[in-house]
């Protein structure tokens, strides 16, 4: 576990990676991808990282209470944004004016749909994590 | 265009029937991921680019090193 190359190639390529994750989930209402596609390449670069530095760097990195807790908190932002919709007198996951809608083919247009986007997005990257966590555990 | 589709095609009749075939586990989960690549790729030429990115994500990056981290908890070779 000595390998420079290794090493530089992923630092190089980590940032590179997390950003265009970012990109794919806030642009997930206007180009092809969204929430799980970037929660995908999110939990990717997570998963490198670890395989690269050892299981210990990437657990100091982002604990295993954080990862559950986002976890569970994704899916609750989204239950919760959707019931906005329920309380105002329609079906879930309506927008009742609440959220503008913005002019489409803009990052900030679609309603609730980015903030729908973002929690799957962190949702589906941890879930990654948790479950590379879990599968590497030693019993 | 066809032309390439129809290699594609060939190629990913050809690294699913390499994954069934090899008995050395390491080298079948790097062919599969080769397989989700060009399946990536295909899905980009039938236009359906959503599919494309998840499966790229996914199947070439995610699923390879979860098969490796079970590989490196079980045996290379398949018995």
């Amino acid at each position: 576990m000595n390998d420079r190359l290794l090493y530089t190639i992923v630092k190089l390529m980590l940032p590179v990676i997390v950003v265009y994750g970012i990109f794919i989930i806030l642009h997930g209402h206007v180009t092809p991808g969204g929430g799980f596609s970037g929660g995908a390449i999110l939990g990717a670069a997570l998963i490198l990282y670890g395989l690269t530095f050892g299981q210990d760097a990437s657990l100091k990195l982002f604990p295993e209470s954080v990862s559950k807790r986002l976890e569970s908190g994704g899916v609750l932002v989204y239950i919760g944004i959707g019931l906005i919709g329920l309380v105002l007198g329609g079906a879930f996951l309506t927008n009742a004016g609440v959220f503008p809608l913005g002019d489409p083919g803009n990052i900030l247009s679609g309603g609730m749909i980015p903030l729908l986007m973002i929690a799957i997005g962190i949702k589906v990257g941890s879930t990654m994590m948790t479950l590379f966590n879990a599968l590497l555990e030693d019993e | 265009m066809t032309l390439l589709t129809i290699f594609l095609v060939l190629l990913l009749v050809l690294t699913a029937f390499a994954v069934e075939r090899t008995k050395d586990l390491l080298s079948a989960v790097i062919v599969f991921a080769a397989f989700s690549l060009v399946l990536s790729v295909l899905w980009l030429i039938l236009k359906a680019p959503d599919v494309a990115l998840t499966e790229a994500a996914v199947g070439a990056g995610i699923t390879t090193v979860i098969l490796l981290a079970v590989l490196a908890k079980t045996e290379r070779y398949e018995r």
